[in-house]
């Protein structure tokens, strides 16, 4: 058990928890997930860490609302507890000066990325950021993206805030006129497949942060198994962070699909359920 | 009067197929005082047992047995325990035909005696009963952590608990048990008695901590800085092997770990009511042919598969699988389709299974293994359509612990080498056991690897005093 201290809320579908882990914090690196599970029927839902504190021995995760076991997450209050808290889980990303680096992070993906350009910050590296959404309202951390980045760029899919567009056509222009030694991107699965085929162009190592189903998290099922450079890795052990040139993003994208289905079914009863207990109350 | 010695056993009361493939409650529902005082009657009480030889936690067989035919339940299991805080659990899963009821005299002539129904009996008898906590013992005022808390975690955390020493275990997942939860299911083993044992492995003083994984959480050396003196290493194997061939990582294919961690540790079989979904199609092939593919198989049926196959690359003879689960995988409706070998799986525009491109094999010379090695027959290529497979054919040792501590020596397989005797490996005072050693093996050949290096600390810490 785990106690959340700090609850925020960042954009409609993003909540940030601030939760007391000192074993985990003290061992967190950038790069790194935990999984944690609600209660007692709850599932394994691994998040990458986005924040650590090892002197407060706290850490910090941001999650989308996307299915029930997030949605009941988003639930919870500070003071509450979350039932399972195991980490840090997977590879640590390499913490070297590489030079100039571009770091790219598209929605919920901003969270995990800012942990990485820190990390490559405190190494030397001069660090130019890009984040997007869909719309200005889901856009977060563009201050706290600024504390660790030399130069920090932002777009939306709608125009609403920054430039028009997708992230990738404001790092085709940086490509263009810069050397870029490394870039590394954490976001949507087409986000990651766009920009690893766009940086192949210009030979630009790049980094990805996979995020697929998993179960245990620690390399027991295979759940999370991809294709990298033609060979099958398990994310959560040999991963989660994979050269993007090599990785299978179709493959990817196609297994994060499995159960569609019965996520759908659970939020649908989940929202069901609790739509008539609030209806119960009202009418005592 | 007595029964005469060479009559058969008595035939374990079980659920009826129909019955039983309907739900995941357990198939054997044990014997009856009555058939089990009998059946303790039937035992010589050779002079030289060889049954003690032929168990691996060294159980006073006839002793227990002798108890129980005379009615003294409550001595009999305590005597049991003596060796094995696990009975309930031996009991139901131990291959007992190949151990100790192997080398019952009885065997020779006619049926050995029922060594493990009579040891599952005094277990569930002493549950009913409300299990007695053990009387306390002097503390050592040693520490010792084990690392996981599957069968040789467990028997050695109790072993040395019972010396007298504060033991932790640490456990990864966020449930005690290790393989006899996530991996063996609630039809064969219901996790309630795992949890029971658990229950009186900690009544004995060890301490359980649950979520950590030793290698991320916490290192061997942080855990010698928190006053640990030895370390016990129980990992397991865990790490699922998959065949590698085309398309293995098409939507529906499941590693047997992972479909029966999916099953039994996260009860998907209950979902939506338990949040963790499991697929389960129409038609579904396991690949495998030991108690893993059957355990896999029967849990496919359960799941409501309509038609469930065994691939299986020799015959059935040669199956690893005990031979009672072979049978009741068969009476539950599994297909085994054997001398077959998967060659490539074939899947939708959607990245989905739809079936499995297989080969024809026949028997050739015997291998390393004993056993005759298939070869493929050219040009017999067939394909077997399918929704829903699961790859059952073993496993590798996980990376994750063994990586975390340098100077641990490791064998050509990349398992952990140690002293068969003692678990002692290449660095002091750390012991390891269990399949984490030998690779994938049975719960009890686990529990007599905890029991020996049980000892084994005990000794190491009494000479480093």
């Amino acid at each position: 058990m785990v106690t959340i201290l700090q609850k925020k809320v960042l954009t409609p579908q993003t909540k940030l928890m601030v939760v007391a882990a000192p074993r985990v914090a003290k061992k967190a690196q950038p790069g790194q997930f935990v999984v944690l599970r609600i209660d007692q029927k709850g599932e394994r839902i691994p998040l990458t860490i986005a924040d650590f504190d090892r002197e407060q021995g706290t850490v910090t995760i941001v999650f989308q609302e996307v299915g029930k076991s997030t949605f009941m997450l988003g639930e919870l209050k500070e003071g509450d507890q979350i039932f399972d808290f195991v980490g840090p889980l997977g590879k640590p990303i390499e913490e070297k000066n590489f030079g100039q680096v571009v770091c790219v992070g598209g929605g919920v993906g901003i969270a995990p990325i800012y942990p990485k350009a820190q990390a490559l910050k405190e190494q030397g590296n001069r660090v130019i950021s890009i984040i997007g959404a869909r719309s200005a309202n889901l856009l977060f951390w563009e201050e706290e993206m600024k504390t660790v980045s030399d130069e920090l760029w932002v777009a939306t899919d709608d125009g609403s805030y920054g430039e028009r567009g997708f992230v990738t056509q404001i790092l085709e222009r940086i490509l263009e006129k810069n050397s870029i030694d490394l870039v590394v991107a954490v976001g949507p699965v087409v986000m990651m497949k766009m920009v690893s085929l766009l940086t192949k162009k210009y030979q630009t190592p790049t980094l990805v942060s996979l995020n697929p189903i998993m179960v245990d998290g620690t390399g027991m099922c295979g759940c999370c198994r991809v294709t990298v450079g033609g060979e099958c890795k398990f994310t959560c052990v040999d991963g989660p962070v994979f050269d993007g040139h090599q990785v299978d993003f179709d493959e990817l994208q196609a297994r994060q699909r499995i159960y569609l289905e019965e996520e759908k079914r659970a939020l649908e009863e989940w929202e069901l359920k609790k739509a008539e207990e609030e209806s119960h109350y009202a009418t005592r | 009067m007595p029964r005469a010695n060479f009559l058969g056993r008595p035939k374990m009361p079980g659920r009826s197929v129909a019955d039983r493939t309907k739900d995941f409650d357990e198939v054997p529902l044990g014997l009856s005082p009555e058939q089990a005082i009998e059946e303790a009657q039937r035992c010589l009480q050779c002079r030289k047992p060889k049954c003690v030889k032929g168990c691996p936690v060294e159980i006073d067989i006839p002793a227990f047995i002798g108890l129980l035919a005379e009615g003294k339940l409550d001595q009999a299991i305590a005597k049991i325990k003596e060796k094995n805080s696990l009975p309930a659990i031996c009991g139901r899963v131990c291959p007992q035909e190949t151990q100790c009821e192997q080398e019952c005299i009885l065997g020779k002539k006619g049926e050995p005696v029922a060594i493990g129904y009579l040891e599952r009996f005094l277990a569930d008898y002493e549950r009913e009963q409300g299990v007695k906590p053990p009387p306390s013992v002097s503390s050592q005022g040693k520490k010792v952590a084990v690392i996981g808390s599957g069968p040789a975690g467990l028997t050695c955390a109790g072993d040395l608990a019972k010396m007298g020493y504060a033991v932790t275990i640490f456990e990864a997942l966020h449930a005690p048990g290790g393989v006899l939860v996530y991996g063996i299911p609630e039809f064969r083993l219901p996790k309630s008695i795992v949890l029971q044992e658990v229950d009186y492995v900690k009544s004995l003083g060890v301490e359980l901590e649950l979520s950590v994984v030793v290698g991320k959480t916490i290192t061997l050396d942080d855990l010698r800085d928190e006053g640990f003196a030895a370390f016990f290493v129980g990992t397991g194997a865990g790490l699922p092997s998959f065949l590698n061939l085309p398309g293995e990582n098409l939507n529906g294919i499941y590693s047997a770990n992972e479909f029966l961690t999916r099953s039994n540790l996260m009860r998907a079989y209950r979902f939506p009511e338990y949040d963790t979904p499991i697929k389960i199609g129409r038609r579904v092939a396991v690949i495998g042919g030991g108690n893993v593919a059957m355990d896999s198989a029967r849990t496919a049926i359960r799941l409501g598969a309509e038609e469930v196959c065994l691939v299986y690359r020799r015959t059935k003879k040669e199956m690893p699988a005990r031979v009672e689960e072979v049978e009741r995988a068969e009476e539950e409706g599994v297909n085994c389709i054997i001398l077959t070998n998967p060659v490539r799986y074939q899947g939708d525009e959607n990245g989905w299974i739809t079936g499995i491109e297989c080969i024809q094999m026949e028997l050739g010379e015997p291998d390393e293994s004993g056993r005759r090695r298939p070869i493929p027959i050219p040009g017999s290529e067939f394909v077997i359509p399918i929704d829903t497979v699961v790859v059952a054919i073993g496993q590798g040792p996980n990376p994750v612990f063994l990586d975390s501590v340098p100077g641990l020596k490791l064998n050509r397989w990349g398992y952990i080498e140690s002293d068969p005797e003692t678990g002692a490996t290449s660095i002091p005072g750390v012991f390891a056991g269990g399949d984490i050693v030998t690779g994938a093996a049975t719960v009890i050949s686990a529990m007599g690897a905890g029991k020996k290096s049980a000892r084994a600390i005990a000794r190491y810490l009494q000479n480093s005093e």
